[in-house]
């Protein structure tokens, strides 16, 4: 479904690239786990695939493949008719992802909106029904709402019904716990996965956090420095880790144990 | 949050403004004599019963002739600062969104504007249009577009990084839907008091016009012409001059509060 081949990304005046060589490649449905430290690159390959990288900021070089279509290079027009019908991002911050001044039930409408030749009456249906999936409470309620009246989890809910109403093929998700509190976080993580398995849903999850990765993803691609160093199954890097980085990685996940 | 002492300000300010606004409205349709009809017989009367301000020089009603100045004037100024408002809106939103080339150009052009002194400005776009009361509105919105350009384009600036707006663009939102749909809502509070500032300077752009005679044209009365006349008798009929400056003094003073109360509000 997608492919990044030989992917390069450097920012103009940078000395570095940020990304040098990816290849990856993930099959639909895939849940794939991109960890790796600040700076490593695995966020700004995200964005390459989603088309938030500003083509004139960057040197981009390679293929970002997904269903043949390569969107490194396909014209603004057709890229926007993959982002948000194919492909939903969820960003890390549920504090700022949402416009302050829309109704959150519109925001989750919006992508119905732009994509669909749906009738209002339809979308706002659709959009009910998403936000139950998501576990918001009295959708009809919610929809009303704005989001400060929102909790964190819960706009984290809404951005993600947001991003799944219209079943996208591949869902983004960069860092989409990290600002959430434990429990809160459990739950999205538990939503993400239920959504995956029940419509087939790609996640592509970037984190830093690697005990984030092992609960939603049943493979991960570990990058340090711009590139790939070890990829397979999240149990088989779990427990044999082929690559030194992804050993230090590892070796650095709080354990009960130590804390004892 | 909101701080008491901004929100006496911002009260001051929405209580005065209310006010002459009130007046104002009431004054469109009725005052207590017709402000052109002039009568021989009570010329410069001081303030009476029967004529609150007293009478001018051909003894017309000071009082109404006031109401009906601060209508106007206030008129022009709402039209000056939709025109600045609106194109400014157009060009900030733009060149805030793209950058690039086009906002070097536009900026460059504002920049060029802002930089003379606005009152020659607006002087030369007079002699270039002719005076009369659309073509000060014309000429005070022309000099009012840059700084409202300037403002709404740093807001949109700031606001285009959120996250918000980056979700959006990711759903495939087209770009005109973004700014001005899901952005422009967000620059409200700091427009808002943009506004009232902008209000102010057009109050006193329009007096200082008409004061100096390239304004509003006898015989629709303005409080800047009407205070150039006054001046002439202002030993023998000091309320003339003083109940116009004074009816300009509340007006800016209203927005000048309203604007700091709101500024005030937001900042927070």
């Amino acid at each position: 479904m997608l492919e990044l081949k030989d992917l390069h990304v450097r920012f103009l005046g940078a000395e570095r690239e940020a990304v040098s060589g990816v290849s990856l490649s993930m099959a639909p449905g895939e849940r794939l786990g991109l960890v790796g430290e600040s700076g490593s690159g695995k966020t700004v390959t995200a964005m390459a695939i989603s088309g938030l990288i500003e083509r004139s900021r960057v040197e981009l070089s390679g293929q970002a493949l997904f269903e043949g279509r390569d969107l490194l290079s396909c014209p603004r027009q057709e890229l926007r008719a993959v982002q948000g019908r194919d492909i939903g991002v969820v960003f890390q911050e549920p504090m700022t992802s949402l416009n302050p001044l829309m109704k959150v039930g519109r925001q989750v409408e919006e992508v119905l909106h732009l994509h669909t030749d749906l009738p209002p009456q339809e979308r706002k249906a659709l959009a009910l029904e998403a936000m139950e999936q998501v576990g918001l409470p009295d959708p009809p309620r919610t929809y009303e709402k704005y989001p400060h009246q929102l909790s964190g989890g819960q706009r984290q809910r809404a951005i993600i019904a947001a991003a799944m109403v219209i079943h996208p093929k591949l869902l983004i998700c960069d860092e989409p716990t990290t600002a959430l509190d434990v429990t809160v976080q459990a739950q999205i993580l538990a939503l993400l996965g239920d959504i995956s398995r029940r419509y087939g849903v790609g996640i592509l999850l970037i984190s830093h956090d690697l005990s984030v990765v092992r609960r939603l993803c049943e493979s991960v691609a570990v990058m340090y420095r711009g590139q790939i160093v070890e990829r397979g199954r999240t149990a088989d890097v779990f427990q044999n880790p082929q690559d030194e980085y992804t050993r230090r990685l590892i070796a650095a996940i709080p354990t009960r144990k130590r804390h004892e | 949050m909101i701080t008491s002492k901004k929100n006496k300000t911002l009260r001051a300010g929405a209580i005065i403004t209310a006010a002459m606004l009130l007046i104002i409205i009431i004054g469109a349709f009725w005052t207590p004599y017709d402000p052109n009809a002039m009568d021989g017989s009570a010329k410069l009367q001081s303030p009476s019963l029967a004529h609150l301000l007293g009478t001018d020089n051909f003894g017309r009603d000071i009082f109404s002739r006031v109401v009906e100045g601060a209508g106007a004037t206030f008129a022009i100024a709402a039209a000056t600062v939709a025109i600045g408002l609106v194109v400014g809106m157009i060009i900030g939103g733009l060149t805030g969104y793209y950058g690039g080339w086009l906002d070097e150009v536009l900026m460059r052009i504002c920049d060029a504007i802002a930089a003379f002194p606005s009152i020659l400005l607006a002087l030369v776009l007079i002699a270039l249009f002719g005076s009369g009361k659309y073509k000060i509105i014309l000429a005070l919105g022309i000099l009012f577009i840059p700084s409202f350009s300037r403002i709404v384009r740093s807001e949109v600036a700031k606001q285009k990084s959120m996250d918000y707006v980056r979700s959006a663009k990711l759903m495939g939102v087209g770009d005109m839907r973004i700014l001005f749909v899901h952005i422009m809502p967000n620059i409200v509070p700091v427009l808002l008091s943009t506004v009232a500032i902008g209000f102010n300077n057009a109050v006193l752009a329009e007096a200082s016009m008409s004061y100096l005679g390239v304004g509003v044209q006898p015989p629709d009365p303005s409080l800047g012409r009407m205070l150039s006349e006054a001046q002439t008798y202002l030993m023998s009929a000091p309320w003339y001059a003083l109940s116009v400056g004074i009816v300009i003094i509340l007006l800016v003073l209203g927005f000048g509060l309203l604007s700091d109360g709101l500024g005030g509000q937001y900042d927070a």
